[in-house]
């Protein structure tokens, strides 16, 4: 990673501007976020937590840009992405956020280096570059000589490095983590994690939501939500 | 349009068809079978019109044919014959005569007396029709001399004893030696082979075929033969006095045929009491040909549209249930930067790869379709016509796409975050 000569001069990746979601459910009107404030900087690594109901679910998917506010302004590498249309969220997804699921959420029917090409196929960015880079950063993440593997005959802190490199190829502005070490034991929950530092202190901006204290004492900065707002903010180290 | 990416999708498609290889080839046999059964049922149908109009062709577009029909039978005309009288009917000489006269707009008129005798040449023997008829037949027939000559003027006139036989009775008779100059015996009298007609190969539903048949002068048939015919039935001797069996009008145009077979039928009913007769008129018979061919297309259209539109609703079935399957791809394709259009054009590819495949096996099957009729069926004809096989194929690919059109349609418009979450 060379983001590390570049992470010196901190520069504002994702801002949420009273942020408002709300749903109708028949009559009443469910407020999911009501009002969020929230800056996140090039190089942080910041956790969301709250219990649920608090909005935590919500907030990731506008973050993610799988969902659009009803209210307030979000604004990715500076560009405003509240009012696009489905195509124009696509392509920020594509190009700008990287997903890590709790599920892993990889293609069965794919192999691993096909799973590892799908944002850039998006994008008409497969090629013999593609093919490098997902080398590449295979190694990165340690999957040594399981490129033309199956998802399904891999073990599951494998199967979660497969995606965290997935989640790398379009060199996105930040990884977006739901719950990463969910589905994982407590001794592959600490590879991955430590895999997650790794990436961290090689310069990548990294969102992690979860109500897993041992992954939010990682990180630097600790977003509490309830009912909707943030209801405080607590800075580790 | 097929660049590397539509490539990696049409990839991506069979791959996940793959994935189901029993569904997916089981949902390809239904547009197979579809496919299948357009091309051969058109195949058949065609080539039974085929048939039919090559029949009615050979009869002549431009001719009118009047037949002696056995008159209804009636009390007093049953109750009033003795064993040994014989009962008259059926067109007369002076029929050929007046039609030749009355009307002024005709190439010709050939009168045909039919014999049935047991033709003989030492031991081959060769049960028949003994055709007496003039020389124009020959023109009006549609059929070629192969050996020898044709019966000509001279030989109606001086009622010659010769004879030219049909193909058939040709190979019958002389198996091994060629006949022309030979001689044939038909029941008690002797005639000279002159000629052999060439093969025709056509069917006849009311007798023996042209290639059958021995033929010989008219003026010749009538003093060797008579007009009374002596038949065997069920222990009683049936006597028939026919003239003639036959007249074939032939006029100059198509366009004159149906009036002038109007005139002719409006001139027979004033001068036979009885309806004695039956006028074939093989234009009349080609149109209706012409209009049960179409009805019939149409009808296996229709059918074929239901078998194909049955395999396009397997299909969409399939499709509908892949769709539910991988929701949750569909979410991860969708959280890495697919567009809907994206995954449309992936679910639609599969859909048609799956038409498509099916499309070209069932034209496979359909184009072998003629070797299993034949198999089944030898003598049946079949005509497959490569705008039938187009059509086919290319009503397949289009099935595939209007019924993949909503699987892929659902698909794309699933909200990314509920898809996510889809167990």
């Amino acid at each position: 990673m060379t983001r590390s000569a570049t992470a010196s001069a901190v520069t504002t990746i994702a801002e949420l501007v009273g942020v408002e979601r709300h749903y109708k459910m028949g009559e009443n009107v469910v407020r999911a976020l009501d009002g969020i404030n929230l800056k996140i900087m090039s190089g942080e690594y910041i956790a969301i937590m709250g219990r649920s109901g608090s909005g935590k679910s919500t907030l990731l998917n506008l973050l993610g840009c799988l969902d659009r506010p009803t209210g307030g302004q979000y604004l990715v590498g500076g560009e405003d992405v509240s009012n696009l249309d489905d195509g124009q969220l696509s392509e920020v997804r594509g190009k700008k956020i990287g997903f890590i699921f709790q599920s892993f959420n990889l293609i069965p029917q794919l192999t691993v280096l096909e799973n590892l090409e799908v944002p850039l196929f998006y994008q008409g960015r497969v090629g013999v570059e593609s093919r490098a880079k997902a080398q590449r950063l295979a190694e990165r993440v340690g999957l040594h000589g399981r490129l033309g593997h199956r998802p399904l005959e891999l073990s599951g802190g494998q199967q979660q490095r497969v995606a965290i490199a997935r989640a790398l190829m379009n060199d996105p502005l930040f990884l977006l983590a739901d719950e990463a070490t969910g589905n994982l034991d407590s001794k592959t929950e600490e590879e991955i994690l430590h895999l997650i530092d790794e990436l961290h202190q090689d310069g990548v901006t990294i969102v992690v939501v979860t109500h897993n204290p041992r992954v939010a004492e990682r990180a630097q900065k600790v977003v509490w939500l309830k009912d909707g707002v943030v209801e405080r903010i607590e800075v580790n180290r | 349009m097929f660049g590397p990416a539509t490539l990696r999708t049409i990839r991506l498609g069979i791959k996940s068809l793959l994935l189901h290889k029993l569904r997916s080839s089981l949902t390809m046999l239904g547009m197979l079978f579809g496919v299948f059964s357009v091309i051969a049922m058109l195949a058949i149908g065609e080539g039974a019109s085929y048939e039919a109009q090559q029949q009615i062709k050979a009869l002549g577009s431009t001719n009118i044919i009047v037949r002696t029909q056995k008159p209804p039978e009636t009390e007093e005309s049953s109750s009033g014959n003795s064993m040994w009288s014989a009962k008259f009917f059926g067109l007369k000489y002076r029929d050929a005569q007046r039609i030749q006269d009355t009307l002024l707009n005709l190439e010709m008129v050939i009168p045909i007396r039919e014999t049935r005798r047991e033709a003989r040449v030492g031991a081959n023997w060769y049960p028949t029709d003994v055709l007496g008829t003039v020389p124009e037949f020959l023109p009006a027939s549609a059929i070629k001399i192969n050996e020898g000559r044709w019966l000509t003027a001279v030989d109606e006139h001086r009622q010659s004893n010769v004879a030219v036989l049909g193909a058939l009775a040709a190979r019958a008779l002389f198996p091994l030696a060629p006949p022309i100059g030979q001689t044939v015996l038909c029941g008690a009298d002797r005639f000279e082979v002159v000629g052999v007609l060439e093969y025709q190969g056509l069917s006849n539903a009311r007798g023996p075929t042209l290639d059958q048949c021995i033929f010989v002068p008219m003026s010749t048939s009538r003093s060797w033969f008579g007009d009374i015919q002596t038949k065997m039935t069920g222990g009683t001797f049936e006597r028939t006095g026919i003239e003639l069996h036959e007249i074939k009008v032939r006029v100059r145009t198509e366009g004159e045929v149906l009036d002038t077979a109007v005139v002719i039928e409006a001139m027979l009913a004033s001068t036979h009491s009885e309806k004695d007769y039956e006028v074939i008129v093989p234009l009349r018979l080609l149109m209706q040909a012409e209009e049960t061919k179409r009805i019939f297309n149409l009808v296996l259209g229709a059918i074929a549209s239901i078998s194909l539109l049955v395999g396009g609703i397997g299909i969409m079935n399939v499709m509908l249930a892949t769709v539910t399957e991988r929701t949750r791809e569909i979410g991860i394709r969708r959280a890495l930067g697919a567009k809907k259009k994206n995954i449309i054009s992936q679910f639609l590819v599969e859909t048609i790869v799956l038409s498509g495949t099916g499309g070209l096996l069932g034209v496979g099957l359909g184009l072998a379709g003629p070797y299993f009729v034949k198999l089944i069926d030898p003598e049946r004809i079949t005509v497959t016509k490569p705008e039938h096989v187009l059509m086919a194929f290319c009503i397949s690919a289009a099935v595939g796409i209007v019924f993949g059109l909503y699987p892929a349609w659902r698909a794309a418009n699933m909200d990314p975050v509920e898809a996510l979450r889809h167990e």
